[in-house]
């Protein structure tokens, strides 16, 4: 198993059980030693070991972990860490592995981050149907302050972090990290302005950092076996594993950690076992359903933050969603918009009023009913729901896949205008 | 004001910027037309619309520049911005587009239609076509009350009206629910907006959403109504307001901006008190003796009574200084009363006083609101003076600006203020008889009797004289002298409510010992009475009493009463006898009070909306009010007219400028009758008017001609200067700009966005300080209280919709009303009376006795009764009184 624990440092240990990791396998595999590590380190040391390992956030946005941490004012005021277990991306189902299966990485990831950056408090906020996480994240948090690794003075180390779980009431734009802190806070999920980051002004007003699941469940392994074997992991310069996901029409959807920079063509074709019988690969959303298409002649890009964002898309959270050829595009599309206007926050008008009108001209598209026009105000909407001109993330990303499929597969779109309107254009 | 300015460039042009400042307001100050849609000057920003974006280059060489929101830029030195980039119209006009999608496209039936900032920013950005073909959200609609209709499916969701009424506001029944395209703005269920500030949301939405509903039950058009500069006539601090005049009736009120004193908002009171002006039992025709008779009858009559035997006459608080004045021309000095009750008059001049303190600086409603430090003294100030309460809710964020300017945080990010500042609150005690909304924002609160309030005050200006020694102040009084003393701007506010003369000196006192503390004076607030009791009690008069006195004596052979129910001021018992050997009353008034019924020769006077005259506020500003129309119906005339032989409003006014001559300083915000732009008035109606020629056509198919009016800058017409000019700020009667045609005009009018007028804020302030000798004799009888020490104390009770006589006959404003007239005491008092279980109780006051129901509140005062203002019927608080259990 140790070689295992090397190679797969998240997963490797709730592979080798049936359920989850209860706290004394967790110990027996080296779990909260790297904790340990950490309560005799200095907060300053523990971040330079996170930015020499290369961690990044495993999120979607790929911000430098220890950069997000190192932001967070060194003032003796309450502070906070949240894990942030929102998982909502449509075709994304990583986080939840971790959480169902080995609660013990997050927490023991989340004291380390408490004492990087003086937080006392942590929270887990948890997306609403991911019951049996809650469970087992429940049951876990109770098992660490039984046996000291929460609560107060760890270890007799002096440091002290209690941490709560929070359950969501179910909104996709909990996942923004400013509108999760509104909603934990009891108002409505609405993403705040920034500045203030959360660092400087978070969670009650008080410096606070958020960080995905995964990317939490990195940092105990970092502390415990170094930033050079961290580093090492990986087929390129950005560090560690990556939890890769494939769903579509796949022989093999799944989850499985692999070295980051592993190819796309490796992971459908290895790990989730190729396309169906019958069926050809037309483009895949990379990282989510907010990321842009990719296709076929990007398949042996090394699956990373910088090669992604370099073919035009994002790495996101590295779960990819596949388009065949059998799959109605606009009907995926459709389907898409529909799911992102609905979990619009209603604060901005491009989002709100935007992303509705954009799922319905899909819907007319899909059932036949397009109008020339209509591919004009698409085209519109992805410019004018671009980053900056919405408050928030969220619309630029509902347009990330349709800008890319107006790109890559316009022919879909004026097949699918009426037959009248197809007549009047020519 | 020395601002800091750096230098941007707006398409192509440098401008001066402060750096401080975010590019919407800068670019609106130039005067560029920037469309925008949640920010609002009083609300700040918070980026929600994404109306206002703008192109920002890098630098010079940037072509391609990217979209930002004007409201959440700052203006940093150099910065590259331009508005008419076809990448930034494009975004402007794609947003209309957008938030459109769901608006009914209902402007022919709807309220807001010509006053509309919606259809202003929909024409501004040239969206003129409708894209959209699918279905539209609907929404139920709410009945939310008498004041406020409810059309939910005009929303455009800018989140303006739960940020005012929620944040700005503190209520807490109206917020938004639901989310993406479906963000709803109501209330859990129906029910009558409970916050006393709902009518503001009426300008606060941009469109037809909140809309007023009096008005909407007899509307008329926007530019069809005739307005006039006037001061609302409802309490003394004297929020500037826009009536809207047609067919001879005030349909509704708009807040007429104030930089230094209503700001943006007015209270319900004061934009719904209207309807007392159209009731159809007001007096519109002279009588004499019960029998209707014309104008000149009247007149004739009125030289008759008068001229012969004692004629005494009776002023008003809540009448112009010119209509006081002409009747105390009339009737002589030396028989020209005021027209309040003895403590009232007591409080009054001792709230004088103390406004005329070297001590004390007088601070008006902007102070207020900047204030770093407060005590509230004695004053339910939510209930007596509401707009001022408005701002105390502002004074407790100074701090939190504080915090975020150490975060760099810009002020006007409301958002992120709201967020660093959380629970800070800048220090706000309130120590007042009754509990109040303001209580949740105190630091701390002190519930107790007026000669206890008076005694902390006297414990406050001791720790103020001597911080570190031990003195008997504890507790409150330490912290509140503590916090006076630390701040930059501290504030004290109080008032005649309690109508407790000792309270005000004390008051005084307070402020003496904070001047000599920290040689600097004390910001001060006092709440009159009524609307103009700071300039009757300036323009001074013997006492009610005196006239009662003389009365009963049988030597008054004609009282004149002016707009005045004397049934207020003195009970009953003791003013029907009085009155009674009088040979002739003679009532000026325009609502059917007791004392008008009671009238021998009843003159029906013009309201404010109907005559022009000068009030006078809680700062002692005065302030002048225009008639907005000449009365149809009837002979209504201003009481003024009435009293004089002749004679124009100028020659009257001047008169009375050299009584008191603070009143002749020039007042450029408001010049005289002899006033023209390019040798014409300013128009009362709008260059839109329409239908002159028809409205009248039921009754008489010749156009009248319209009334003359040469005592006025304005002009009952159409045709003048027209709304473009430069028009003195006191004497705009409609707020237009070229495309803004919504009231959100109003930043083409200020000097500062949020800051004064250009051409300065109205009014004059009467107050001069006294030297240092005269006040220090009225420091030294300072500690006097005027009452002896009793066990209970009467304190009367102030309802926002029922205390204040004119708005109490609208009826709008009577179906506001929340509670019953109750006796108010403190648990530990009923027991002390044996009134333990009791549910109705019998309080006998002189010769007075009223029987209410009875409210055992233990967040009331100990030692204290509370008694409805206007069931008190002017009672003496000092007579003897007892309270019983009256059955079971």
């Amino acid at each position: 198993m140790s070689d295992a624990l090397n190679q797969r440092p998240l997963t490797a240990r709730l592979l080798a059980t049936d359920g989850v990791v209860t706290l004394d396998r967790y110990r027996e595999a080296g779990g909260y030693e790297g904790l340990r590590a950490a309560l005799a380190m200095s907060p300053e040391a523990i971040i330079a070991s996170v930015r020499e390992a290369g961690l990044r956030g495993r999120g979607g946005g790929g911000f430098p972990t220890a950069v997000k941490w190192s932001l967070v004012p060194d003032t003796p005021v309450q502070k906070y860490v949240i894990a942030n277990g929102d998982e909502m991306e449509p075709g994304t189902f990583k986080d939840r592995l971790l959480l169902e299966r080995d609660p013990h990485q997050l927490i023991e990831g989340m004291a380390i981050a408490a004492r990087a950056i003086g937080a006392s408090v942590g929270y887990v906020f948890l997306r609403a149907e991911y019951f049996e996480a809650a469970r087992q994240v429940s049951a876990a948090i109770a098992d660490a302050q039984a046996a000291g690794w929460l609560g107060d003075d760890l270890q007799g180390s002096g440091f002290s972090f209690h941490l709560h779980l929070h359950t969501s009431a179910g909104r996709y734009i909990c996942g923004e990290e400013t509108a999760l802190i509104s909603s934990l806070e009891g108002g409505r999920a609405i993403p705040r302005a920034k500045p203030p980051f959360p660092a400087v002004a978070g969670l009650f007003g008080k410096p606070t950092v958020v960080n995905n699941i995964e990317t939490l469940c990195n940092v105990p392994h970092i502390l415990r076996l170094g930033a050079d074997w961290y580093r090492g992991l990986s087929r390129t310069d950005e560090g560690g594993t990556k939890l890769y996901g494939v769903s579509g029409k796949v022989r093999r959807p799944g989850c499985w950690e692999l070295p980051m920079g592993t190819t796309a063509r490796e992971i459908i074709e290895t790990h989730a076992g190729g396309m169906r019988d019958g069926l050809k690969l037309r483009g895949f959303l990379p990282g989510g359903a907010s990321t842009d298409f990719l296709t076929d002649a990007q398949l042996d890009l090394p699956m990373d933050y910088t090669h992604i964002a370099k073919s035009g898309s994002r790495l996101g959270t590295g779960t990819m969603i596949l388009l065949d050829d059998r799959t109605s595009l606009l009907g995926m599309l459709r389907n898409l918009e529909t799911f992102f206007a609905r979990e619009s926050c209603g604060w901005c008008t491009p989002c709100r009023d935007g992303l509705p009108w954009t799922a319905k001209l899909l819907g007319e598209l899909e059932a036949g009913r397009g109008r020339p026009e209509d591919l004009e105000l698409l085209a519109r909407q992805t410019r004018l729901l671009a980053p900056g001109r919405t408050f928030c993330a969220h619309a630029p990303g509902a347009m990330e896949p349709l800008q890319s499929a107006l790109k890559h597969f316009r022919e879909d779109f004026e097949r699918a205008l009426a037959p009248a309107a197809i007549g009047e254009a020519a | 004001m020395g601002r800091p300015q750096n230098t941007i460039w707006i398409d192509g042009q440098p401008q001066a910027a402060d750096p401080r400042r975010h590019l919407l307001e800068v670019a609106l100050e130039l005067g560029l037309d920037l469309p925008y849609f949640c920010w609002h000057p009083a609300l700040g920003c918070v980026g929600a619309c994404r109306q206002c974006a703008v192109t920002q280059y890098r630098d010079e060489n940037d072509t391609q520049g990217r979209i930002v929101m004007a409201c959440m830029t700052p203006c940093a030195d150099g910065s590259r911005f331009s508005i008419h980039a076809p990448a930034a119209q494009e975004m402007r006009q794609g947003v209309v587009e957008m938030l459109m999608t769901n608006h009914p496209h209902d402007c022919p039936v709807c309220e807001e239609g010509g006053n509309c900032h919606l259809q202003d920013v929909t024409v501004m950005t040239g969206q003129a076509e409708r894209r959209y073909r699918h279905a539209k959200r609907t929404h139920r609609n709410q009945d939310l009350g008498p004041l406020v209709a409810h059309e939910m499916n005009r929303c455009i969701a800018c989140y303006r009206c739960v940020r005012f009424y929620r944040d700005y506001a503190g209520g807490t029944d109206l917020d938004a629910f639901g989310a993406h395209d479906n963000v709803y703005f109501g209330r859990a269920q129906d029910g009558t907006l409970e916050s006393p500030f709902s009518g503001n949301l009426v300008e606060v939405c941009p469109t037809g959403v909140f809309t007023d509903r009096p008005y909407g039950e007899d509307y008329t058009r926007k530019w069809d109504l005739q307005s006039a500069p006037s001061v609302c006539a409802h309490c003394s601090i004297g929020c500037n307001t826009l009536p809207g005049e047609r067919y001879g009736r005030i349909k509704r009120i708009e807040n007429r901006y104030h930089g230094e004193i209503n700001g943006y908002f007015l209270c319900d009171r004061g934009r719904y008190g209207h309807g007392y002006a159209q009731r159809a039992d007001r007096p519109r025709e002279p009588r004499w003796c019960g029998e209707t008779v014309t104008r000149s009858a009247a007149a004739s009559r009125l030289d008759a009574v008068c001229g012969s035997g004692r004629v005494l006459g009776i002023g008003s608080p809540r009448a112009s200084l010119e209509a006081n004045f002409a009747l105390r021309q009339r009737v002589g000095d030396a028989c020209f009363h005021r027209g309040e009750s003895a403590d009232e008059q007591a409080a009054t001049d001792a709230a004088l006083a103390l406004l005329r303190h070297p001590a004390v600086r007088i601070a008006g409603v902007r102070d207020a609101g900047r204030s770093d430090a407060a005590v509230v003294l004695g004053e339910d100030v939510t209930q007596t003076g509401a707009r001022l309460s408005l701002a105390l809710r502002q004074m407790v964020r100074q701090d939190s600006f504080e915090q975020a300017d150490a975060m760099q945080v810009p002020r006007w990010q409301d958002a992120s203020v709201r967020l660093i500042a959380q629970e800070t609150r800048s220090p706000l005690f309130v120590a007042t008889p009754a509990p109040s909304d303001l209580d949740a924002l105190a630091r701390a609160s002190l519930r107790a009797a007026p000669p206890a309030l008076a005694a902390l005050a006297g414990e406050i200006a001791q720790r103020l004289s001597s911080p570190e020694g031990d003195t008997l102040a504890t507790g409150i009084a330490a912290d509140i002298a503590a916090a006076l003393l630390a701040a930059k701007r501290p504030l004290l506010v109080t008032g005649c409510g309690c109508r407790d003369a000792g309270l005000l000196r004390a008051a005084t006192r307070l402020a003496t010992a904070f001047h000599a503390a920290t040689g600097r004076p004390l910001d001060v607030a006092v709440v009159f009475p009524e609307a103009n009791s700071a300039g009757a009690a300036l323009l001074g008069g013997h006492a009610l009493v005196d006239a009662l006195d003389a009365m009963r004596a049988g030597h008054v052979q004609t009282l004149v009463v002016l707009e005045n129910d004397l049934f207020r001021r003195v009970p009953a018992a003791e003013l029907e006898p009085a009155l009674a050997r009088v040979r002739n009353l003679v009532v000026l008034d325009h609502v059917d009070s007791p004392t008008a019924q009671a009238a021998d020769l009843l003159l029906p006077a013009a309201n404010v909306f109907e005559s022009d005259g000068t009030l006078v506020n809680f700062e002692g500003r005065a302030q002048r009010h225009f008639a907005v129309f000449r009365p149809l119906e009837g002979a209504p005339r201003p009481a003024w007219r009435w009293l004089q032989h002749g004679g124009s409003f100028d020659g009257l006014h001047q008169r009375l400028a050299q009584q008191l001559p603070a009143l002749a300083q020039p007042d450029p915000a408001t010049p005289g009758s002899d006033f023209r732009i390019a040798g014409t008035r300013i128009p009362r109606q709008p260059h839109r008017y329409s239908g002159r020629t028809a409205m009248h056509a039921a009754r008489d198919i010749h156009e009248p001609r319209p009334p003359q009016d040469h005592a006025s800058p304005l002009a009952f017409s159409m045709e003048g200067a027209p709304p473009t000019a430069a028009r003195p700020s006191g004497l705009a009667p409609v707020v237009w700009a070229p495309s803004w045609n919504s009231g959100q005009a109003l930043h083409r009018f200020q000097q500062e966005i949020g800051g004064d007028l250009r051409g300065g804020n109205p009014g004059i302030r009467l107050i001069v300080p006294l030297d240092v000798t005269d006040a220090g004799n009225d420091a030294e009888v300072a500690g006097a209280t005027g009452r002896t020490p009793r066990a209970d104390a009467l304190v009367p009770l102030h309802d926002l919709f029922a205390a204040e006589e004119l708005s109490a006959l609208a009826a709008v404003i009577t179906q506001r009303r929340s509670g019953r007239d109750t006796l108010r005491v403190h648990p530990d008092t009923a027991a002390r009376l044996r009134l333990t279980g009791a549910e109705m109780a019998r309080l006998r006051i002189g010769a007075t006795t009223l029987r209410l129901p009875l409210h055992i509140d233990a967040g009331f005062a100990r030692n204290a009764i509370g008694v409805p203002l206007t069931l008190l019927a002017g009672a003496p608080l000092s007579s003897d009184f007892q309270l019983t259990g009256d059955g079971a």
